[in-house]
């Protein structure tokens, strides 16, 4: 047996043994259990893997015979330090080490064999929340719309999603992954849905919201039009960036956590909105994940109030900015719980919540939500819970769900 | 109900600031020995149902602020330890089980004996 010795001051140290999701899960699993998840569809429409562990593998994807010279010079010596292909951002995720699965993240065992570590990983923690379909996201890059140089975010958008859809989404039906998009580059973005719209277990595409591009860009418009041909949605998933010039005013990580990953996504709503982009692309789906979902009622109540005085400002729209809004998909996690649940009742309400709010854990991030946050609430309905933990998100991407729930 | 007697350890099994965490029913409960007293609350955050007594036991972080109301830094207060769940982070103040966010959420406290060299919990 290993142990890892996790400094928690200087006054001692705390011996732990290695990581193991399922023991560390033990609780979920309770919950799993007494709730009877097994007759209850859960689909996670929003969770991680550590893309940077497999970095060596990815990068023997990128496409650009230099590039690739380079990243793999990067990625097999070196210093150790993070990677021009995989930046990194600054930050406190862990709590400094409070939450532990981070610092005992590499210490966790999975089997040798052909089954990729990140989809044993997966399907450990799926288990034991009782959860049935993932769609999974990377980590370190959703901070790549922030690269300098547009070409790698293009080169490993590439790689990514060819190694994701080879590797983990041909091999796990239970894993699924709305596709990153190289979205500082629009031609690479369109080209992106042309060439990956049909893969396995691809059930849409993602923009990572940390970056600074117009998504009413008549650039983007075509990526949209086939987007909507294809019947796939476009997620925004949010994020920070501490080096944004607002953001880099605050000093500690969690206003720039409770800040960034509502900010950008209320920005790129808003654009979206102000522009028709709802009326030119009716039938887009459009999804914002990761921001919570107190910021859905402020930005309504925003807009409808503007847009009664300037609606000369927006032609395009042919009713209130809110009701578009409604039209729309949110995840729920990190989802804010108020002393006052009448708060979130009418927030639920505002948003449509029982056809629109689709449950995401965003495991194993440090505010990850369990299946209970929803399912343990006493203002839903029994049907809205059922919506809400799975039944939104199979209706969303028209998800076969045979082999886990045969009809 | 009748409250019963759970053995823990040898008191010498248990060292200021060890943890042992001992079955109970389908839960579990933490026992600690911190400052030369014993504490035992169950191991279930009051937040998402995490285990909180398989997290870190921190000092409590406080601010320095000079008498101009001047930052000058943080520091550990070792006095004022803290349970921190290992699933999120909520703090509990280890001589009561608040939650120092917000005193209203507790974790489940029980009475801890050390008799003789054994150490039981009545729960």
């Amino acid at each position: 047996m290993s142990w890892h010795e996790l400094p928690t001051s200087d006054i001692h140290k705390m011996a732990v043994e290695e990581l193991d999701t399922s023991k560390l899960l033990t609780n979920a699993a309770r919950q799993r259990d007494e709730r009877n998840y097994k007759d209850l569809l859960i689909i996670d429409v929003d969770c991680h893997h550590y893309e940077n562990e497999s970095l060596r593998e990815i990068v023997e994807y990128i496409e650009d015979p230099v590039m690739k010279h380079a990243a793999q010079m990067a990625t097999t010596g070196g210093t150790g330090v993070q990677t021009s292909f995989l930046p990194g951002l600054v930050g406190y995720q862990d709590i400094a080490g409070r939450v532990t699965r981070y610092p005992l993240r590499k210490s966790e065992k999975t089997p040798a064999g052909k089954v990729h570590r990140d989809v044993t990983l997966t399907l450990r923690w799926m288990d034991a929340m009782g959860v049935d379909y993932v769609c999974l996201f990377p980590t370190p890059m959703l901070a790549m719309g922030s690269h300098p140089q547009t070409e790698v975010e293009v080169n490993m958008a590439r790689a990514y999603n060819r190694w994701l859809t080879e590797n983990i989404l041909y091999s796990e039906s239970r894993i699924k992954s709305m596709l990153y998009l190289p979205f500082n580059d629009p031609d690479a973005t369109y080209k992106m849905v042309q060439d990956f719209g049909d893969k396995k277990g691809v059930v849409g595409f993602m923009v990572t919201a940390v970056r600074y591009a117009q998504v009413y860009d008549n650039a983007y418009m075509k990526t949209y039009s086939l987007l909507e041909e294809l019947g796939k949605p476009l997620a925004f998933h949010a994020g920070y960036n501490w080096s944004d010039p607002l953001l880099a005013t605050t000093n500690r990580f969690i206003a720039t956590h409770a800040l960034g990953f509502t900010f950008f996504n209320i920005v790129h709503c808003t654009n979206w909105i102000v522009n028709g982009l709802p009326v030119r692309f009716p039938k887009l789906k459009v999804i914002w994940i990761e921001s919570g979902i107190a910021w859905i009622p402020w930005l309504m109540q925003r807009l409808d109030n503007d847009y009664k005085m300037r609606s000369s400002e927006c032609p395009s729209l042919k009713k209130l900015p809110s009701e578009y809004m409604r039209e729309m998909y949110y995840t729920s996690q990190p989802m804010e719980m108020p002393d006052d649940l009448s708060v979130l009742e009418t927030t639920f309400k505002m948003m449509n919540a029982e056809t629109q709010l689709l449950w995401a854990s965003d495991y194993p991030h440090w505010d990850m939500d369990l299946p209970s946050k929803i399912y343990d609430l006493p203002i839903l309905s029994e049907q809205a819970k059922r919506n809400i933990l799975g039944e939104n998100a199979r209706g969303l991407f028209n998800l076969d769900t045979n082999d886990r729930f045969p009809k | 109900m009748t409250q019963q007697e759970i053995f823990v350890a040898r008191s010498s099994e248990l060292k200021e600031r060890d943890r042992k965490i001992v079955p109970h029913g389908n839960t579990e409960i933490g026992v600690y020995r911190a400052n030369g007293k014993l504490y035992a609350y169950q191991n279930l955050c009051a937040h998402q149902g995490g285990p909180a007594c398989e997290g870190l036991l921190m000092p409590k972080v406080e601010e320095v602020i000079a008498r101009d109301q001047t930052y000058q830094g943080q520091k550990f207060n070792y006095e004022k330890l803290h349970i921190v769940c290992p699933w999120h982070g909520w703090e509990y103040d280890l001589q009561t089980g608040e939650m120092v966010a917000d005193r209203k959420f507790r974790l489940k406290k029980y009475e801890v004996v050390e008799r003789g060299e054994e150490i039981y919990v009545l729960a």
